[in-house]
Order: structure tokens, then sequence, then C-alpha cells
């Protein structure tokens, strides 16, 4: 825990008084979302607790992806309001990474410059571009040359390319959309490693939309259970397991006890539907 | 890697050029065509050779080369800013595009009298209505290119934080890169058309257009074959041309 990430992740905290370490890190109130055929939220509210990995997990069609969309902007909703500690999302760093790496990264510019367009964005100058990017590599241990184009690396690579480029301006929050659905499933396992490694050594708050439960409950520290739409929170069901989580994990009976309570109240209310 | 077998797939294309110069030699040996009507193969790539080395040939086809570039870059300097343009809102290409795809329709050569009355019996006439041609093609196919960005790619750059500017020139101008080089290329070829034609009947002196058509009247006919053969290299060097530099440029198209 020697790295800048480290000292951000604390840095965070030092800006605020004790009883804000423990005040939930973003704030959801009223957020109200309506499709033509649908009424998605409606009126919902949430905390997103400081410094955890939360999955999101629900029925299909229910919002999971719409929630954390509406939160980091890309889809704006009909009412209600977001807030960071208490700052609007204009005033937050927040990382994004797509379920589908080979149309969310740039194919014109190689691995390097793809991770770093956000910097470059920032207007950070290249010599600590080029030295953020070097201790990321340390950091997530990464054996990718970075110099070749997108299209000349795995899937798995790709994606992990993605999340670089979601970290690399150190943020605060980290939203991943279905991120390892593309992936075959060795692959998958892999980037689960790798995400549960990223969140060890960055604690940076993260939310996580999955469709596959086992991983859902697997990686978080709290499986957000949300109902049919217009969704509600059905449970918000803490895994307290502690890390680093292996194969050996899933096999415990406090995974296996989780995994079927979550499952039991998901097929509630897949059947309510 | 070069076997017997990959040498082989190299030289697949050439089959058919050696199975019409059979044909053609076996009907010229035969006497099946008249001769004058079709000279023999070696007589025709004779005239060629000597008309593009030294004779009148080599300086029309340099001719037409001028006419087709300057016409192509015109209509590549108005129509990609303007396609671009287009492109970035979907409203104003809606707006605009009965037009385009109205001009588009329209045969080029339907235009030569408008632009004759314009711009007068010269080369500024046969440059600015295959320009036009040309011009239309590259502007669709550029607000194309923009227009359908992947909307993932948009997106993910809006939420790093990007502008709308830095949207359009990180982002979108790259996006429409790809299909900007299909216009690129079928306006090249559409310009070629446009001039080939203006040249045989637009008052012309030179061009290889202006050189089929006078070797066609002489009943010169290894001469008119020659042009031909010309033209048609030419057609093909500048599609080839416009594939290199796209795949030097857009090194990720396909992939």
């Amino acid at each position: 825990m020697t790295s800048a990430t480290a000292s951000t992740a604390s840095g965070v905290v030092n800006g605020f008084d004790e009883s804000r370490r423990t005040a939930p890190h973003v704030t959801i109130r009223g957020l109200s979302k309506r499709y033509p055929d649908a009424v998605i939220y409606d009126a919902f509210d949430f905390d997103i607790p400081r410094g955890k990995l939360i999955s999101v997990f629900g029925p299909n069609g229910c919002g999971k992806s719409t929630l954390i969309n509406m939160i980091a902007g890309l889809v704006p909703a009909d009412a209600g309001e977001v807030l960071f500690d208490g700052r609007p999302l204009s005033r937050v760093k927040f990382g994004y990474v797509f379920q589908n790496y080979r149309e969310a990264l740039f194919p014109w510019l190689p691995a390097f410059d793809n991770i770093v367009y956000p910097l470059k964005l920032m207007g950070v100058p290249k010599a600590e571009r080029r030295l953020r990017v070097e201790r990321l590599v340390a950091h997530l241990g990464v054996k990718i040359d970075l110099a070749l184009y997108p299209y000349y690396l795995s899937g798995g690579q790709q994606q992990l390319v993605s999340i670089m480029r979601a970290l690399i301006v150190e943020p605060e929050i980290l939203f991943l959309d279905e991120p390892f659905s593309a992936l075959d499933y060795e692959m998958t396992l892999f980037m689960r490693e790798q995400l549960q490694r990223v969140f060890m050594e960055t604690k940076t708050t993260t939310v996580l939309v999955s469709h596959d439960l086992e991983e859902a409950v697997y990686l978080s520290d709290y499986v957000l259970l949300l109902s049919r739409h217009p969704a509600r929170v059905v449970e918000f069901v803490p895994y307290d397991a502690p890390r680093p989580r292996t194969d050996k994990t899933m096999t415990e009976p406090s995974f296996i006890a989780t995994k079927a309570h979550c499952l039991k109240l998901f097929q509630r209310e897949v059947r309510r539907g | 890697m070069t076997g017997p077998k990959q040498i082989a797939r190299a030289l697949l294309p050439l089959v058919g050029v050696a199975m019409l110069l059979a044909v053609w030699t076996l009907v010229n040996g035969l006497n099946l065509v008249d001769p004058v009507l079709l000279p023999s193969p070696a007589a025709t790539f004779r005239t060629l050779w000597e008309g593009m080395t030294s004779g009148k040939l080599g300086v029309d086809f340099v001719k037409t080369v001028v006419r087709t570039i300057s016409s192509t870059a015109i209509a590549a300097v108005i129509a990609i800013p303007l396609g671009i343009l287009l492109g970035s809102s979907e409203k104003l290409y809606r707006s605009v595009e009965f037009l385009i795809d109205f001009f588009r329709s329209t045969p080029a050569s339907a235009m030569f009298p408008l632009f004759l009355v314009l711009f007068g019996v010269g080369d500024r006439t046969k440059i600015s209505v295959a320009a036009f041609g040309a011009g239309l093609v590259i502007l669709f196919n550029v607000a194309y290119g923009v227009m359908n960005a992947r909307k993932t790619r948009l997106l993910a750059a809006k939420v790093m934080g990007a502008s709308r500017t830095r949207v359009l020139f990180d982002v979108m101008l790259l996006e429409s890169l790809p299909q900007t080089f299909v216009g690129l290329r079928n306006g090249v070829s559409l310009a070629l058309v446009i001039i080939v034609v203006a040249e045989m009947f637009i008052g012309s002196t030179d061009g290889l257009g202006q050189r089929v058509f006078e070797a066609q009247q002489l009943f010169d006919m290894p001469g008119m074959y020659a042009a031909i053969f010309a033209a048609g290299a030419l057609g093909y060097a500048l599609n080839l041309l416009f594939l290199l530099i796209e795949r030097r440029f857009v090194h990720w198209a396909g992939r």
C-alpha cells in the first residue's frame, strides 16, 4: 500500500471528520425514470456505502444498468437527485467500465493512449501521464504490451485496458456495467481476480452490475437486490467473507447460504411478475 | 510460407488475364472478326506502349489524371467538412437529405449544359461537373460515417469528461474515417467517368476521352483500344491508391 492510489483513498477520508468516515458515499433521493412502455424508477431512494464493493442484481429489464447510468450521468433521470458527499456529479472524478469493451475503447489509439485519454482531457502533462500508467501497471501486476492497438489484444486484455482507463484518474467511485459478460468463462474467472485485486489495492467505492449471482456474491461486500420495475430495494444483503476470496470461499457455508438467500428473493421477484 | 501452393494462389488473378489474351489471340489469328475492328493483342499493346512513352497518349493520360485528381480534391475539400457538419446533427442532415439524394441520383452528365453556361468551354466546366458529382458522393458518405459513430464510444468519451468539440474531433471524426474513404474511392471513380465523358463531348483537344473518341473517328483501332486500356489502368490505379492510403490511415477498419 505505497502507491498513489492508496494515498488518494486515504486522502478522501482525511478531508472529512470521523462521523463522515462512515457516512454514505452516494445518496440517491427520489430518482424517477419512465420509458415509453414502463416506469423503471419511481421515487427511488438509496445510499451507497463508502469504500465498499456493491453488486446490483435483479430480474431482467428491472433497470440495473439504468441505475448506474443515471448515477454516472449517461442517462438523464426524469426526477430526483444524486449527490456524492453532497456534491453533484460534475465535481466528482469517477470511472465507468462498459460491457462492450470493443466499442468502448478507441481502436485508433494504442492501449497506452487509450488509458491516458482521460488524463489528456484533464490537461495532465505528458511525463506525469507516463508515470501514472507505470504506477498503475505495477500496482495491478498487468502484463500487457501497452504499445499494441486494442484489436491485437484478447477480450480480457481489452477489458483490463478499459478498467485501467477508468482507474487512471484515481476515481473516488468506479462503475462497472456487466464488465465480464462478453468474455469466455476462463477469462471471466481471471478478470474477477483482477477486479478483486483492484478493489483490495484501492478501496475505491465500486458499483458492479452483474447478471451472474455467483459473481455478484463472490465479489461484493453487499448485494443490492432490485425488484421488477418500478424497481425497489428488495434487500441489501451483506456478505463479509475476508479478502482475498478464492475458489475455496465459494464452498464455504456462509457463501452458499448468502447465495441461496439471494436466489430465493430473486425467484420470488421473478415469479411475482 | 512460400511453398508452391502459396505461389499458385498469388498467381490466381492472372488466370483470367491469360484466358482473355488467349481468346483474343485465337479470335484474331482465325480471322473470326474483321482485323480492322479487332487488332491483335501485340499490335494493341505496342501502340499502348509507344503512345504512353513517346506519343500523344501519355500527354492525354496526364491531362486526365490531373483533371480527375483536381476535381476529387476540390470535392473532398468542400464535402468532408460539410459532411461532418451535417452528420454531427441528425436534424440538420434530415433537413437536406432529400436534396442530397436527389442530386446524387441525377446523372452528372445531365448537368453538362448547365455548367457549360456557367463556366464556358474548358477545363473549369469538366472539373466542376466532376467535382459536383464526386462531392455529393463524398458528402453523403462522410455524413453517414459521422451519424453512425458507435454510441458507446461517444458515451465513453463523454463520461470521461470530453466536451462536445473534443468528442467531435477525438471520436466522431475518426469513427467516420472508414466511411469517408468509401466515399473518396467512389468519388474518384465517378470523377474519372465524368471527366472522360466530358473530354469526349465538350469540345476537348486533349485527355483520354478525347483520344478514344478521335481514334474511333479516324478508324485507328489499335489507338482506340490502347486509350481504353490506359483509361482502365488509370481507374484501377486510382482505386488502388486510395485503398493503400486507407489501409495506412484507417488501420483499425474491419478489426
